[in-house]
C-alpha cells in the first residue's frame, strides 16, 4: 500500500516523542550553561605547568630542557632557558625557564608535549571557557598563568596524577638512597680520597 | 577482478559554444552551500533542470598537510593525521601507524591490536551513523533522522573522550601500539553502547527504509556501474554498493582481521539507495566484529617496548600502509632517508578518489539530485583538500 512506509516512520517518530517524557535514553539534551555533564577524567585541552609545594616560582618542575618546544607539532611553545641554576624542590641545582609561553590560539591539544616531557612538568588542563577579547595577547599564556599546583593536577586527573606522584616519589627515594650510599662510602674511606689531593697540591 | 573492460568511462559530451539562446545556465554551487559538507564548489551547467556538465572545484581547505609532515618528526605527524578526515580520526591514526610500522618493522602487541579493532570499528559506526543522518538531511528530512543518528554518535564520542581525552581529535595510536590503556569501567560502557546500537539501527530502518518518498528520491539516482567503479579506482562502501567485492579487511587482513567472522555486504544497483543501505548493513557487521573483539580482548602490554617515542629514526626505505577506512581505502605512502622526518609523505584519500566519479553520476540528473548524490559519496573536505 502506498504510504505504508511513511506511516511506519511516523509511528517511530511518535514513539520517540512520547518516549522522551518517560525514558531518559530518548531525551539526551542537556541545557548547557545551567546544566553541565560531569567531567570525563581523560579530557584534555591545553597544557599547563605543574609545580610542587606552595610557591610556584620555586616549585616549578620544568628544568627548561626544551624538548617539548622542539617536539611540539605546531610549534606553539616558546622557552627561554636561564643562565644560572636554582635549587629545585629536592634541593638539586637545575636550570629553570625564564620565559615559558604557550600560544593557545595555535595549540592543537595533541598532548605530545606531555608525552615527551621526561620530568612530568607539563600536563593537560581541562579548562575550556577561555574566550578572550584580545586575540593575540589574551591567548598567549605566560609562565605565571600556566603554573598550576600539583594539588590542582590531582584534582582534575586523579588516576593519572596518582601514578605520576608514585613514580616521582620512587625516583626521589632512589636518588636519596644513592646519595646516602655515596655519603656513607665517602665517610668510610676518608684517607685514600685525601691522599691524592694532598699529593696534587705538592 | 576479471571484469576490467577496455571501454573508457563515458566522458562529458561536448557542449555547444553558442550560449546566446540561453539554453544552458551555469550555476556555481558552493562553497557555502550547506549540502556540500564543507567547502566544496561545483560549477554546474544546466539545461533546464538537467545537469549537462559538472566541474568540481576544491582546495578551499588546503592546509599543506603533506609538506608540513616532511618538516615534522614521525611522532609529530600523528596529530596532523587526525585532521585529515576529522570525523574518523582513529582510523587515520591507524593507517599512518601501520605505514610507519611497515617502514620500521615494528610488531604490535596483541592487546593493542584488539584495541585498534575496537576503536576502529566504533569509528566506522559513528561515521556511518553520521552519514546516513546527513544524507536524510540533504534529502529534506529535516532534523529527525539526523538527530536520531547524532544521539547514537554522541555515545560513541563519549567513549572516545573517556579513552583518548578528545572527542574527535583522538591522536590515539602510536607506532607499536596505542597511547593509553582503557580506563576502568570503559569496557562495560562500550559494551553497553554496542549492545544498544542494533536497537537504533532497527529504529532507523523502520523510520525510513520503506519510506516511499525516500525510495522515489534515491532509487536509480546517481548510478555507478561495476565497470565504472573498478576503472575509477574507487573503494569502500561506494565500490561495494556497485557490487565490487573489495574490502581491505578481507583482502589484506591487516592487523588481526583474519580472526573475526563477518560478512561484506554488496550492493546490486550502485545507486544512492544501495549506498545508503550498504552503510546500514555495514554498521550491523561492525557490531558483529565489535562483539567478537570485546569477547576476546586479551590482557597484556599495549606498546611495543622496543619502540622509542622520541628520536624515532626508521632506516632508509619506503612503505605503504593502507586500511579499510569508513570511507574507503586510506593509505599512507612514506619514504624515509634515515632522518627523523619523513622524506616524502603522501596520503591516498578515499574521499578524493571516490569524488572523481561525481560528474558521471550527476549527468542527466536533476539539480536537487546532485545534493543527495554528493551526500552519498561521503566526503570530508579535510581529506579531499588535505
Amino acid at each position: 500500500m502506498l504510504g505504508e512506509g511513511i506511516l511506519k516512520g511516523l509511528t517511530e517518530t511518535a514513539r520517540n516523542f512520547l518516549g522522551s517524557y518517560v525514558n531518559k535514553d530518548r531525551l539526551t539534551t542537556v541545557q548547557f550553561p545551567e546544566e553541565r555533564l560531569p567531567q570525563i577524567e581523560a579530557t584534555r585541552d591545553f597544557p599547563f605547568l605543574v609545580y610542587d609545594g606552595s610557591d610556584w616560582q620555586a616549585g616549578l618542575r620544568c628544568v627548561s630542557c626544551q624538548i617539548c618546544e622542539k617536539e611540539c607539532p605546531p610549534k606553539c611553545i616558546y622557552i627561554e632557558k636561564s643562565k644560572d641554576k636554582k635549587p629545585d624542590v629536592t634541593g638539586k641545582l637545575q636550570f629553570y625557564p625564564t620565559t615559558f609561553d604557550i600560544d593557545i590560539s595555535v595549540c592543537m591539544s595533541c598532548q605530545i608535549c606531555v608525552e615527551v616531557c621526561p620530568f612530568d612538568a607539563i600536563k593537560m588542563n581541562v579548562e575550556f571557557e577561555m574566550s578572550s577579547e584580545d586575540r593575540f595577547g589574551g591567548l598567549l599564556l605566560r609562565k605565571e598563568q600556566l603554573a598550576k599546583s600539583n594539588e590542582y593536577y590531582n584534582k582534575i586527573h586523579p588516576t593519572e596524577a596518582a601514578a605520576v606522584d608514585a613514580a616521582l616519589a620512587e625516583e626521589r627515594a632512589k636518588v636519596e638512597a644513592k646519595a646516602r650510599q655515596a655519603a656513607e662510602a665517602k665517610a668510610a674511606t676518608p684517607a685514600p680520597v685525601a691522599a691524592p689531593v694532598a699529593g696534587e697540591t705538592k | 577482478m576479471s571484469v576490467l573492460t577496455d571501454t573508457p568511462i563515458d566522458l562529458t559530451p561536448d557542449l555547444p559554444n553558442d550560449r546566446s539562446e540561453g539554453q544552458l545556465l551555469e550555476v556555481s554551487m558552493g562553497p557555502q552551500h550547506p549540502s556540500t559538507h564543507g567547502v566544496f564548489r561545483m560549477d554546474v551547467t544546466l539545461d533546464g533542470e538537467k545537469v549537462v556538465k559538472l566541474k568540481p572545484v576544491f582546495g578551499y581547505l588546503h592546509r599543506n598537510h603533506e609538506k608540513i609532515a616532511e618538516n615534522e618528526s614521525y611522532l609529530g605527524c600523528m596529530p596532523y593525521t587526525d585532521r585529515l578526515d576529522y570525523i574518523c580520526s582513529i582510523t587515520n591514526n591507524w593507517a599512518y601507524a601501520l605505514a610507519v610500522e611497515t617502514l620500521a618493522g615494528i610488531q604490535v602487541p596483541e592487546r593493542a591490536e584488539y584495541l585498534r579493532v575496537i576503536t576502529g570499528e566504533l569509528t566506522r559506526l559513528q561515521n556511518h551513523a553520521g552519514l546516513v543522518g546527513f544524507l536524510m538531511q540533504d534529502m529534506g528530512a529535516s532534523g529527525t533522522p539526523l538527530m536520531y543518528a547524532f544521539r547514537e554518535r554522541e555515545k560513541v564520542l563519549d567513549l572516545f573522550e573517556a579513552l583518548t581525552g578528545a572527542r574527535m581529535m583522538c591522536n590515539y595510536m602510536r607506532f607499536g601500539g596505542c597511547r593509553v590503556d582503557v580506563p576502568s569501567g570503559w569496557l562495560q560502557a562500550a559494551q553497553k553502547v554496542i549492545d544498544g546500537f542494533p536497537k537504533f539501527l532497527d529504529e532507523f530502518e523502520s523510520l525510513l527504509m520503506s519510506n516511499e518518498i525516500l525510495m522515489a528520491r534515491t532509487q536509480g539516482v546517481g548510478v555507478v556501474t561495476r565497470e565504472q567503479a573498478i576503472n575509477a579506482g574507487i573503494s569502500g562502501p561506494m565500490a561495494r554498493a556497485s557490487g565490487v567485492n573489495y574490502d581491505l579487511r578481507k583482502v589484506d587482513k591487516y592487523g588481526i582481521y583474519d580472526r573475526f567472522s563477518f560478512r561484506v555486504p554488496l550492493g546490486e544497483h550502485g545507486d544512492v539507495y544501495d549506498r545508503y543501505m550498504l552503510r546500514v548493513l555495514e554498521m550491523r557487521e561492525s557490531i558483529e566484529i565489535l562483539k567478537q573483539a570485546m569477547r576476546d580482548l586479551p590482557a597484556g602490554p599495549i606498546m611495543d617496548p622496543n619502540t622509542k617515542i622520541r628520536g624515532f629514526r626508521p632506516k632508509a626505505g619506503e612503505a605503504y600502509g593502507r586500511i579499510e577506512g569508513p570511507k574507503g581505502e586510506l593509505g599512507f605512502y612514506l619514504i624515509s632517508d634515515g632522518s627523523p622526518n619523513p622524506y616524502r609523505f603522501r596520503v591516498r584519500p578515499p574521499s578524493l578518489i571516490n569524488l572523481t566519479l561525481l560528474e558521471d553520476m550527476c549527468l542527466g540528473q536533476n539539480v536537487a539530485d546532485i545534493v543527495i548524490i554528493l551526500g552519498s559519496v561521503d566526503i570530508v573536505l579535510g581529506e579531499v583538500d588535505r
